[in-house]
């Protein structure tokens, strides 16, 4: 099998994966990052999204092959200790229920306030929407992503 | 509910404490036996049976709380809000109280099961008792060291103090109170001095959501753990036939492939039931590898080929078969007053209508997977379930092994809304592990879990009214579904005991394709067909409709029906709020209003949809939702579980659609089966009714009445009554859009 370098969270990690694997399932069972969530696997519900080079991209959809030399943030290294601006609005308003989709909005979620850090309502709604939150949290979403373009800007 | 209420049970039996070896004291307590989802509201709390604890408080030498709580977290808050209970009587400041998930030793926890949304309703005395009783112990510790009498001394914020102002902390007398009989009689605070319940609280797992730390099934890992792919029947009613593997086991990353289901087929054969196909005891090919992605593509593969095995049934059929039973005379009648059949022959008019709802997957945003591992010691399983303590019984009749070898552990769900009822999966992931003698992690692919799973079953209602002279006299509600029916506690819903002439009458097709509980079980689509039909009656009634309900609802507390569920003083309270709350009949140029109330699941609920239409298209810009659930323990989880509920709500009965074609399911992901997005949610405005009655659930209720509150809405801007779920497929209302 073909090995692979990868910069993760600013650490360079070699795998051994064959070349379609999706960069989801080498974070989860080879490096062990299970905060990169797997909702749907065709790039659907935005469960799986990481940074790359700053963009949100969906890590079920990228192969290993691609990621090589790029510059790939999760959830695990989004901030030190949990104080980026939009997990901790996250954190405000207690936007979780389940849980399990929050890592990929707070990924697109960021993504999105670091091109755009005062956004209209409707582009918030129209960034967040293709991430899908089965428990339904989509009003503490949205709020929550105000509330972090706030301390933002 | 009695403030200060003695309780009566020996509570020897039901509390134990013992000091620990590091310092500090811990008290165990029986959680579950008082909150299983499927047990009756326990009338006599002495019948109760502690024998076992299965939940711990943990008191420092420094007075730090930690409470070991054995509930697993769906999505509804309990894991905050039941030791918000405890900690609550026990009297300490919430910032000072540690929760843990209950996994510290799984002998203790091999009995947990998981509430749905009657958790905190049946754990509200329990577990305050809990906390007053340990309270109680700290305050005899204290009275003893200072010599004084205990009704001298009184505790707060984890600090007791005596008549001469002498103060001690909780963590200085725990070792003493360890000690110490437990107490009889102990009593629980008046609701008016609650300092933690009824305060917004924030989910205790926070910290390790935002920041992606494992907490769920698919995220547990061990030591040497393979990855698993189930391959099943591609349709309801085929098993398999023939399978070449050699593709598959040629790829670098498949361990083995191997076929399940001897172990299944006996376990069947001894009389346990099948909830599903999954284990409708047909050969599986399973591909074992190395990573998830191994086994995804090992099974891709696959190849093999698929006899029918039972008849291949498609939503087509099934709409003829429910019609056809609709029209026929074979029912099981629920409920019965009055003579319906002569009210409606002495009507002025007789109004009678449809409704129709699909199949629905449950669609949890983490897939169905569990970790087993079998070995000649013991069987460990750790995943997402809400039913451990059935799944620990079913492991151990699958293996033929005694119970105390099964050890369960939970995780976090992604989401349960009934599906993690089932321990189909949990079955597989014992079932390969026993075969290949290693650790596995059995894992779903969306298309897996939204293919081969328990679905909400197909359902149609007929439901017809008699009105003389203006008045409703008589009222008939017929239900033909696949597989299940209602149970008996739905008939005794509103409107039984306003009407007269009141009659409810099921039938149903027994399918092949699984069907089960989901969220609202049994009231999600009854409220939305109920409640569309009363608006159009109010309308040919030419009365207003809100007042319609009041005054049906002063005939039940003119006549009391002690069979009833409801509490009509409750339902028009909700309803005059709601009426209040949301301008109803003066909302602006363009924005229609639809009216919508329901109890279910023990809470009654009022709502009031605002859409507009935008180029054809209806949308949902607000809800207006009042909820009467008693005592609201937690405002925060509160508010996230309405919300949520009546996101979802809206979601299932505007856009997700489903059936099945020749017994293949119509769409398995997400590129064809549509989910509420936020482009879609409008704002949901939620109101508690204020007072001091034993909580009610959450998680359920507000779901069931939205989807008529919008339908009703989409009348007034259409014209068109709804009456086919989903509406947005069905009614020419505007585009069918996905993603
Ligand atoms: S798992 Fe990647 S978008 Fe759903
Ligand atoms: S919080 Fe459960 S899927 Fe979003």
């Amino acid at each position: 099998m073909p090995t692979f370098n990868l910069k993760i969270n600013n650490e360079t990690h070699t795998v051994e994966a064959d070349m379609d694997t999706p960069l989801l399932w080498v974070l989860r069972d080879q490096i062990d990052l299970v905060g990169t969530k797997f909702g749907c696997g065709i790039g659907q519900c935005g469960a799986c999204t990481v940074h790359v080079d700053g963009n949100a991209m969906r890590s079920c959809l990228l192969q290993v092959s691609q990621a090589e030399g790029m510059n790939i943030t999760t959830i695990e290294g989004l901030s030190e200790d949990g104080t980026h601006p939009v997990q901790e609005a996250w954190k405000e308003i207690d936007v979780p229920q389940c849980g399990y989709c929050q890592s990929g909005q707070i990924m697109t979620a960021s993504a999105f306030l670091s091109k755009n850090p005062n956004p209209s309502d409707s582009q918030i709604r129209n960034a967040m929407h293709g991430n899908i939150c089965r428990c339904a949290s989509y009003n503490s979403i949205e709020e929550a992503v105000k509330v972090a373009a706030d301390k933002l800007s | 509910m009695t403030p200060s209420k003695t309780m009566t049970f020996s509570r020897r039996s039901f509390l134990k404490s013992s000091a620990l070896a590091s310092g500090g004291i811990l008290i165990g307590f029986n959680l579950f036996n008082a909150c299983k989802p499927d047990a009756k509201v326990p009338v006599d709390i002495s019948q109760l049976n502690f024998n076992d604890f299965n939940a711990f408080i943990k008191i420092s030498d420094e007075g730090k709380v930690t409470i070991f709580s054995p509930n697993p977290e769906i999505g509804q808050g309990v894991k905050t809000s039941m030791p918000m209970l405890i900690a609550e009587e026990l009297d300490v400041a919430w910032d000072d109280v540690y929760v843990e998930q209950g996994v510290l030793d799984t002998n203790n926890y091999t009995r947990q099961v998981a509430g749905g949304s009657q958790s905190i309703r049946f754990s509200w005395e329990p577990l305050r008792q809990t906390g007053a009783t340990a309270k109680q112990m700290l305050v005899n510790a204290a009275a003893a060291k200072w010599g004084v009498d205990a009704s001298e001394c009184t505790a707060k914020l984890g600090v007791i103090t005596n008549a001469n102002g002498d103060t001690l902390g909780y963590g200085d007398v725990v070792k003493d109170a360890a000690g110490m009989e437990v107490p009889e009689n102990v009593s629980l605070k008046d609701p008016k001095d609650f300092t933690i319940i009824g305060k917004a609280t924030g989910n205790v797992d926070i910290d390790k959501i935002i920041t992606g730390k494992p907490l769920f099934g698919l995220d547990y890992k061990e030591e040497g753990m393979v990855y698993a792919s189930v391959l099943r029947p591609p349709a309801f009613g085929q098993v398999l036939d023939t399978f070449d593997a050699s593709a598959a086991k040629a790829l670098p990353g498949v361990i083995d492939v191997i076929v399940i289901g001897e172990k299944a087929r006996k376990f069947l054969d001894k009389g346990f039931i099948s909830w599903t196909s999954v284990i409708s005891g047909t050969d599986k090919v399973v591909v074992v590898a190395k990573t998830t992605w191994d086994a995804i593509k090992g099974k891709k593969a696959i190849k093999a080929t698929w006899k029918n095995d039972t008849p291949l049934e498609s939503t087509e059929n099934h709409d003829k078969i429910l019609f056809d039973l609709l029209d026929g005379d074979k029912f099981d009648t629920q409920r019965s007053d009055g003579d319906v059949k002569k009210a409606f022959a002495q009507a002025d008019k007789v109004i009678e209508r449809t409704y129709e709802a699909p199949f629905l997957p449950h669609n949890c945003m983490e897939p169905m997977n569990f970790f087993a591992n079998v070995t000649p010691e013991k069987v460990h399983l750790v995943g997402p379930i809400q039913t451990p303590e059935e799944t620990a019984k079913v492991a151990a009749a699958l293996l033929d092994r005694e119970l105390e070898d099964i050890e369960v552990e939970m995780t976090r769900m992604g989401g349960g809304f009934g599906r993690r009822l089932y321990c189909d999966f949990v079955i597989e992931a014992a079932e390969i592990s026993n075969a290949i003698n290693k650790p596995v992690k059995m894992i779903s692919t969306r298309e897996d879990d939204m293919g081969t799973g328990v679905y909400r079953p197909s359902t149609k209602y007929r439901i017809a009214a008699s009105i003389k002279d203006g008045k409703l006299t008589g009222y008939h509600l017929k239900e033909a579904c696949v597989n299940g029916n209602m149970y008996g506690l739905i008939p005794n819903f509103f409107p039984a005991a306003a009407v007269e002439n009141y009659k409810v009458d099921t039938t149903n097709y027994k399918s092949n394709i699984t069907t089960g509980a989901w969220r609202a079980p049994y009231t999600n689509f009854l409220a939305s067909a109920e409640q569309t039909f009363f608006d159009e009656l109010a309308e040919e009634m030419g009365v207003d409709r809100i007042q319609l309900h009041l005054d049906l609802l002063e005939n039940v507390k003119n006549n009391p029906d002690p069979k009833i569920e409801y509490s009509p003083e409750r339902l028009q309270g909700v309803i005059k709020l709601a009426v209040e709350k949301s301008n109803w009949g003066k909302s602006e140029a363009g924005v229609y209003q639809g009216f919508s109330v329901y109890y279910c699941h023990n809470s009654h609920v009022a709502e009031v949809a605002d859409i507009v239409m935008d180029n054809g298209t209806p949308t949902v810009k607000k809800v207006t939702c009042v909820v009467d659930c008693g005592i609201v323990v937690n405002p925060m989880g509160a508010l996230n579980q309405v919300k949520g509920g009546v996101i979802d709500g809206i979601g299932h009965t505007m856009y997700s659609d489903f059936g099945f074609n020749n017994g293949i399911p119509l769409s398995k992901n997400f590129d064809t089966y549509q989910l509420i997005r936020m482009g879609q949610t409008p704002k949901v405005d939620v109101h508690f009714i204020e007072n001091e009655l034993a909580p009610t659930g959450l998680g359920e209720p507000t779901l069931p009445p939205v989807g008529a509150a919008v339908a009703n809405a989409i009348y007034k801007a259409t014209g068109k009554r709804l009456t086919k779920q989903p509406y947005m497929s069905n009614m020419n209302v505007g585009e069918k859009v996905i993603g």
